[in-house]
């Protein structure tokens, strides 16, 4: 029967989180205002005129996403961690890596899958062309699972933490690189008309990696926290 | 032997300040860091002799 | 029993550290020839090349030993690894310096977005992490396991950061003449960064004895038999 590894465990984890965000709306919005923000001000910092806009776009772009996605990250584990569900949850039965994905699955619905499709709105402040655009949209629709993924793994280290938030981005930060560079990268090659399918098979090969290894760091991060 | 002279030596072919610069900083690091690290273990020994002077209070 | 061996042990790879920076230098600077292109500035390379080494050797070695200490559970290796993180640290800040001080005469700028300096510097970035988790969590034990865990991470990042910084170099500008793979090397240059290399490595040997000692000597209070000990009983 399918419940040995853990499916119906992974949708009821997914639910639940979902559920539970929703009552509070507020912590979805956030991260898309303060992403819509932080684009918005480049402009006004760097000037208007189109085409350095249109250069800088993508790389602006990213790392705004790269923020936004990384704002709420204790919003992962801390709740569950402080009134005790974590450890209900590390007891249970159903592998807890199983669980942890199914976390990871709803962090990205609740903060990746928006700022995806926020981002192309956003880039036409850029002048940037249609076709970058989608290009765009499909560089963050793959990379920002990454980021949900190395995220939870960074959320796990600092779970209980003083001065965890801060401490989070240190770490998770020089682990974005790769995903900055290609998931931008694709943006650059295809408005120079490169095409952007090999960067966006690279990111999608550390998708690859880090949707296996992740879990599992994340869950040995999460029982030596509960230790 | 490619230097007739020290003043030569150390003008370094015009790049004396790069090289002796980097090389010189790296000096300054390296003490730095045994200098930190003898400090750190005076401490740790007064903190264990602290510790030593204490039980044998108690214990007495 | 590993306390006071590595006690001994220090002033052997201090003394063989001292010497082979010497002979080191002596090489590098008195027997190496000038250089065609770039005159006697390319004599960074003796310092800059072994330190860079070093400082990507020694995340390995930490890796290395962070993974025995989570998976024996072994205190002793874990105290290893958080020994070895500053040293790593230093190496890759001077690795910087002397990229940046090596690029400003013979490129103009202090910082060149040289694929292999950017990597540094990431790398840098990760040390830092490291040693902040460290800190950050009171608890020894948990602090060597959530480090050891991120070291693990870190370690199978960075040949994915060193390829995309360099799929991301050759992008940009073509790729820049890399620090590394000075003008032909000439024989007796190789011989000094070896030394050089050696040099750095017996220092790092003695430094991260001398932290381990220290980390000890914070770390295993309770312990009964830190009192016999004689610098205790002076």
């Amino acid at each position: 029967m399918s419940d040995t590894i853990g499916l119906s465990v992974l949708r009821g984890v997914i639910h639940r989180d979902l559920r539970l965000a929703m009552r509070r709306k507020s912590d979805v919005l956030t991260p898309l205002f303060f992403f819509a923000i932080v684009v918005s001000l480049f402009p006004l910092g760097i000037g208007s005129e189109r085409d350095t806009l249109r250069q800088i776009a993508p790389g602006i772009l990213w790392v705004a996403a790269l923020l936004a996605s990384m704002l709420s990250l204790d919003r992962l584990f801390e709740q569950d961690y402080a009134d005790g569900t974590l450890e209900q949850m590390a007891l249970s039965p159903a592998p807890l890596g199983m669980l942890v994905l199914g976390k990871v699955v709803a962090y990205w619905l609740l903060t990746g899958l928006p700022l995806t499709l926020l981002a192309p709105l956003l880039a036409l402040q850029f002048d940037l062309a249609t076709p970058s655009l989608l290009v765009l949209a499909a560089s963050l629709a793959i990379g920002t699972p990454v980021l949900s993924f190395i995220g939870a793994i960074g959320a796990s280290l600092t779970l209980g933490l003083r001065g965890g938030s801060v401490l989070v981005a240190l770490l998770v930060l020089p682990l974005y690189v790769p995903v900055l560079i290609f998931g931008a990268g694709s943006v650059d090659a295809a408005a120079v008309g490169l095409g952007a399918t090999a960067h966006l098979s690279l990111l999608g090969a550390v998708l690859v990696l880090t949707a296996f290894f992740a879990p599992w760091a994340t869950t040995v991060a999460l029982r030596i926290a509960l230790e | 032997m490619n230097w007739t002279s020290p003043a030569e030596f150390f003008a370094m072919g015009g790049y004396g300040q790069y090289v002796w610069g980097s090389f010189g900083v790296a000096l300054v690091v390296l003490c730095a860091e045994w200098l930190l690290l003898r400090q750190r273990r005076q401490a740790a020994l007064s903190q264990v002799k602290r510790q030593l002077i204490l039980r044998e209070e108690e214990s007495r | 029993m590993f306390y006071p061996l590595a006690g001994k042990l220090i002033p052997w790879f201090a003394v063989a550290a001292a010497m082979l920076t010497i002979i080191g230098m002596y090489v590098g600077f008195f027997m190496a020839p000038t250089d065609a292109q770039q005159g006697e500035g390319y004599r960074i390379i003796f310092l800059h090349v072994p330190v860079s080494w070093m400082s990507m050797f020694i995340y390995l070695v930490m890796a290395f030993w962070a993974a025995i200490g989570l998976a024996f559970n072994n205190r002793l290796a874990a105290m290893m690894a958080s020994a070895l993180a500053p040293t790593g640290a230093m190496f890759t800040f001077l690795s910087l310096w002397t990229g940046a001080l090596w690029g400003k005469p013979m490129w103009g700028t202090w910082w060149v977005w040289d694929a292999r300096l950017t990597s540094e510097l990431i790398l840098l970035f990760l040390y830092i992490g490291f040693m902040a988790l460290q800190s950050a969590v009171d608890e020894p034990r948990r602090a060597d396991k959530a480090g050891a865990v991120l070291a693990l991470v870190g370690v199978v990042n960075i040949p994915i950061i060193y390829f995309s910084v360099q799929w991301w170099n050759t992008l940009h500008q073509g790729a820049s003449v890399s620090l590394t793979q000075a003008p032909s090397m000439a024989a007796l240059m190789l011989i000094g960064m070896l030394l050089m290399a050696l040099a750095s490595w017996m220092y790092t040997v003695a430094i991260v004895l001398m932290r381990v000692r220290c980390i000890i000597l914070e770390r295993e209070q309770h312990a009964g038999w830190l009192d016999e000990l004689k610098e205790v009983k002076q």
